[in-house]
């Protein structure tokens, strides 16, 4: 059995204590009943279409397809993928 | 050794993807409250579009279409078509082959059903060039929560790869890649929102690129190196983290930033940041500004020259695989084409985005300059990326 490397563990131990701490941050956002604190009529900046970060799906769907081609990185993307074009 | 280094490291994984499936399942349940109905389908919307990549010896470009088109108020049906024309000479062709040209071909389908406040959604993919043939197909469900100011997303896709090497019929590998996701959306203020998504993704089969080799010094041989074929491992799992935030302006202005983080089991860790902001003029003009910076660590299998032939039981000189980081510059107009000129009141839009994307390799070096192996200069080199579209909105 190999000895897991100790930044791996640090890693590990990380994750672990940030998902607790979330889960209890939502848990007792439940149990003190917090409501929706920005109402549907005070959301029209948010609706704007400038604020729409996938406004241009199409390009959006090209710009994911270039830098997973040339890149490691891969997800988190909403697209990307699909064949090679990359030698 | 490996067996069991690889078997740690798939469980470290799997350990990542299922923390954050817990995690938002559970938000789901703690959350949950009944308001009114904001989940709606896209409006319909056709897009057509010309794209161009020059720089680094390649020039790839051509057409892509989109098309959406809500069949009712819960159906929705979207089709994808996109070409890419290939003409390569980089410096990984020139150094030990010839330039060659390829098409590829991409097509989508999907399909969207919104029920109450959750939006269901698969899709079918197939990627099609002479060496490589991609057939994916993934599901995606979303769910508006607590008054509609959270949104949470999960998603599973799976593809399977025909690998093929032009000149050799004999050649045939595959590969299948899995991927799960997970994000939450969270309206913050009344200006500001946020998101936070994970994917793990898990690759298994042939993952080498058939025609790429590495080099190694070999005083035998003339030049004093010789190549040989990559060898990469079967599997490759990578977990990304990206936060992402979008901050509207009190002079309507929108303002976009994401940061990235991503490992994987090749022992490549990165990063990337962007920031992107847009600005509307006198209502028919939108201006969009990007700069991104991305970085990456390299392979723990790569290396720019072996000491010898056979040197490590996987190899790889894939510049892609090496230490290197980028920065994107872009800028974007889209015009707002008035009412009169419109076709049956339908909206539409021209829009114009620049790239130019410098990249800068810190230990792949150019094997194509002549001078003594070993002294070659670090490879880098730019790129311009245009993207010119029409939509209509309908």
């Amino acid at each position: 059995m190999i000895k897991e490397p100790l930044h791996k563990t640090s890693r590990r131990c990380a994750i672990y204590l940030g998902c607790t701490a979330l889960l209890l941050t939502f848990s007792g956002c439940a149990q003190l009943s917090i409501k929706p604190w920005v109402k549907p009529y005070e959301r029209q900046n948010l609706a704007d279409p400038i604020m729409q970060s996938n406004r241009h799906a199409i390009a959006n769907m090209h710009v994911a397809h270039v830098y997973e081609a040339r890149e490691s990185s891969r997800g988190s993307e909403g697209g990307g993928g699909g064949g090679c074009g990359c030698n | 050794m490996a067996v069991t280094n690889l078997c740690s490291l798939v469980n470290i994984w799997f350990f990542n993807v299922i923390t954050s499936f817990t995690a938002v399942a559970v938000l789901v349940t703690l959350v949950n409250s009944p308001t009114v109905n904001a989940a709606v389908l896209t409006s319909d919307q056709a897009d057509v579009l010309y794209h161009s990549y020059e720089g680094g010896g390649m020039k790839i470009d051509g057409p892509a279409i989109l098309l959406r088109k809500k069949a009712s108020e819960s159906l929705a049906v979207s089709a994808y078509y996109y070409v890419d024309t290939i003409s390569s000479a980089s410096v990984d062709v020139l150094s030990t082959a010839s330039p060659y040209t390829e098409e590829r071909q991409e097509l989508q389908l999907g399909l969207e059903y919104l029920h109450d406040k959750t939006i269901m959604a698969v899709n079918i993919r197939q990627s099609d060039e002479d060496d490589y043939l991609a057939n994916s197909f993934n599901v995606n469900v979303s769910h508006d929560t607590f008054g509609d100011l959270t949104n949470l997303n999960l998603g599973l896709a799976v593809s399977d790869n025909e690998i093929k090497r032009n000149g050799d019929e004999l050649f045939l590998e595959t590969s299948r890649q899995y991927r799960v996701s997970a994000g939450i959306s969270q309206i913050l203020t009344r200006n500001l929102s946020i998101n936070v998504d994970v994917e793990g993704v898990a690759d298994e089969g042939y993952l080498n690129n058939p025609y790429r080799t590495v080099r190694y010094l070999d005083a035998n041989i003339p030049a004093g190196f010789g190549y040989q074929a990559e060898i990469y491992p079967n599997t490759r799992n990578s977990f990304s983290t990206k936060f992402s935030a979008s901050y509207y302006l009190p002079y309507r202005a929108a303002l976009f930033f994401h940061y990235r983080y991503f490992s994987d089991s090749w022992e490549i860790h990165a990063n990337d940041v962007e920031f992107n902001y847009r600005h509307p003029i006198a209502k028919v003009v939108e201006l969009e500004f990007k700069v991104r910076y991305y970085q990456q660590t390299q392979a723990n299998f790569y290396n720019d020259l072996f000491p010898y032939k056979d040197a490590q039981n996987y190899l790889a000189r894939d510049k892609e695989l090496s230490d290197f980081d980028d920065l994107t510059i872009g800028i974007g107009v889209t015009y707002l084409i008035p009412a009169k000129y419109n076709v049956s009141d339908w909206r539409s839009e021209l829009s114009l985005q620049w790239d130019h994307i410098t990249f800068n390799y810190n230990n792949f070096k150019d094997a194509t300059a002549d001078v003594a192996v070993g002294d070659e200069p670090l490879y880098e080199f730019s790129t311009d990326v245009i993207r010119a579209f029409f939509s209509v909105y309908f």
